[in-house]
């Protein structure tokens, strides 16, 4: 056990180097992700103006949220992002498996799941100590969006759970995709589709309470929801009591049930791997 | 001890068929043909400990595929290996801690990094004790003459740089059993020869079983007492490689020192003239002649010196490549027109 938390600590912590060395990049990506948030709040405004046709704009509702809840969603989705969102994950297993650097977790005795959840750890700490500050500070700007403050303790508590559960969900989902790479050499386009289908369903782009009919059941159903919209909506309290209880178990099933899926997926990957060639 | 034991071990892939042309690249979406290829087709070895034996082959003749299913990245088709007792496909740490293979470049080390990060993750990954560690890591850069670059990112490395910084992580857990591909390929010669230098002292000195594939003799001449040549997927030969000279190497070459300072113009009866360049010239004679020949000569021509030697070995090892492809050329025929899609 001992010797195991070693290894870990070496992993995360050689992964922390690795992530400072190129600091200009690393800086101008963390900034960058702010820029959408400005594209948001005034494609809305612009939205809201449209549809409130010469009446108070802070009054319209657009399938019952105010310009104030959309613009206080989209900065706890780019929360919920900051902790689901995997960049280069699938891609860059799909690319070892190409190029046959897989063979080193074959050879080598590591597991390459929990060596690239290290890495990822690595990354998302890095990431937040870098982008706690201007978060802060656009948050701070922003606090008009957020009339209630901040919530229950109870329920900080469940969204902090939540999101840590978003980060997990995140990557073994997206882990199990890299992996589709050791039956299809190129998963890129694969990848495309997921992205786009997230972007949707997750409620990346819109809240998913605004799909009609038929989508709005399907994505009730589908694990994406956990990866944005949910921790958002625990925030702002649209998911209380039994439900929020209940939520909480789902997305933990779903992150138990990708656990699952990419172990088998890797084992399976691998026979196929080792079966054909490599 | 046999450390390595192989029998009929047989590995065969299906490779994507594709003609050539927009058209065909088109069919291909809907229906693909695929070729059986068997890259190694049933080979019997055993290396005892300690051994240090080179696979010689042509590109594709399954040196690599060996080397592939003795680390367990691949399983094969049919036949059985194992290694060190434990069957390496089976992957198990337990085996996993005991051998090394290198294989290419950038495979163990982190590009961004200094070496000595990665190979502070060795230690880890393989649980080497710290003392060890640190004596085994100062040892095998010292030998490398790579200490001084330990701190330096491997991407400003250059390419012998990076071979031995491999190298240095392959062995910093003292593995039994080492397989390399390839170790000094694309290397210039000072790098080539310092990396041979060095496996040669490491391997006597620790008597690690050593399985490598190469295509430059001089690594093989200089580390390998024994040689497997593997063409086709099987082996062709397994012995030293004076033996291979003495099976092969059917002709001697003689270089003729004339004592006039002229190269007499009938040469050519005594043997095939390869260079002329007065005073000196070099013919090819058979080996069962070369003393009846050598004879022939001094009644003739007065001579100052005379030398007789092995032809290159890469001469010889490419004659016998092409006598075995002939062999085995006519049952890969038979074979490919059975094997259909």
């Amino acid at each position: 056990m001992f010797a195991r938390t070693a290894v870990w600590w070496t992993i995360l912590r050689i992964s922390l180097e690795e992530r400072l060395v190129y600091r200009g990049d690393f800086a101008l990506g963390t900034l960058m992700r702010f820029l959408p948030i400005l594209t948001q709040v005034f494609l809305w405004w612009a939205v809201f103006t449209a549809a409130s046709a010469g009446q108070d704009v802070g009054q319209t509702r657009i399938v019952g949220f105010s310009y104030h809840d959309f613009i206080a969603y989209y900065l706890l989705v780019m929360i919920s992002r900051a902790f689901s969102s995997m960049p280069g994950l699938a891609s860059g297993i799909a690319r070892d498996i190409r190029d046959g650097t897989v063979k080193k977790y074959l050879i080598q005795p590591i597991d390459m799941l929990s060596f690239l959840l290290l890495n990822r750890i690595a990354h998302k700490l890095v990431y937040y100590v870098v982008a706690a500050l201007p978060f802060a500070f656009v948050f701070y700007l922003c606090r008009g969006f957020f009339p209630g403050g901040w919530p229950e303790p109870q329920v900080m508590l469940a969204y902090v759970a939540s999101l840590l559960m978003a980060f997990l969900l995140g990557f073994f989902l997206e882990a199990t995709i890299g992996m589709i790479g050791f039956w299809f050499l190129e998963v890129s386009s694969l990848l495309f589709v997921y992205m786009l289908f997230s972007f949707f369903f997750s409620g990346h782009m819109f809240p998913i309470d605004m799909l009609p009919g038929i989508w709005g059941e399907v994505v009730r159903i589908i694990p994406l929801q956990y990866l944005a919209y949910f921790p958002a909506a625990v925030f702002l309290g649209k998911v209380e009591g039994t439900d929020l209880i209940i939520g909480l178990w789902i997305q933990f099933a779903w992150v138990l049930f990708f656990i699952f899926t990419s172990r088998v997926t890797f084992r399976l990957g691998v026979r196929r791997y080792s079966g054909f060639g490599g | 001890m046999a450390v390595v034991e192989i029998e009929s071990l047989a590995k065969s892939y299906r490779v994507y068929q594709k003609a050539e042309g927009l058209l065909a690249s088109v069919k291909g979406l809907f229906h693909r043909k695929y070729r059986e290829v068997q890259a190694v087709r049933g080979i019997d070895l055993t290396v005892e400990a300690g051994e240090f034996v080179a696979f010689l082959g042509p590109n594709g003749a399954g040196k690599t595929t060996t080397l592939k299913l003795l680390s367990g990245v691949i399983n094969p088709t049919s036949g059985t290996a194992r290694v060190l007792g434990h069957v390496p496909w089976k992957r198990e740490n337990a085996y996993r801690r005991r051998f090394a293979l290198v294989m290419g470049q950038k495979n163990q080390l982190w590009w961004d990094l200094p070496a000595a990060e990665s190979f502070r993750l060795h230690q880890q990954i393989y649980r080497i004790d710290p003392e060890q560690f640190d004596r085994t890591r100062d040892e095998l850069t010292d030998m490398l003459s790579v200490r001084d670059l330990l701190s330096q990112p491997v991407r400003e490395l250059s390419l012998g740089e990076r071979m031995k910084m491999e190298l240095t992580a392959a062995l910093l857990h003292s593995p039994d059993v080492l397989f390399l591909d390839e170790p000094t390929i694309g290397l210039d010669v000072v790098a080539q020869y310092n990396i041979q230098d060095f496996l040669k002292h490491y391997q006597q000195e620790r008597g690690i079983t050593t399985l490598l594939t190469s295509h430059y003799m001089k690594d093989v001449a200089a580390l390998c007492r024994r040689v497997v040549i593997i063409t086709h997927g099987r082996i062709m030969f397994d012995g030293s490689l004076s033996q291979i000279i003495d099976r092969y190497g059917g002709h001697k070459v003689v270089t003729l020192l004339f004592a006039d300072g002229h190269i007499p113009g009938d040469l050519g009866v005594y043997g095939e003239v390869l260079s002329e360049e007065p005073p000196r010239a070099k013919i090819r004679v058979e080996r069962s002649d070369v003393a009846r020949t050598l004879g022939r000569i001094l009644q003739q021509h007065p001579l100052e010196d005379v030398s007789v030697e092995d032809p290159p070995l890469e001469e010889v090892i490419a004659e016998m490549f092409s006598q075995v492809n002939e062999a085995a050329g006519l049952a890969d025929a038979e074979l490919l027109a059975g094997a259909g899609e």
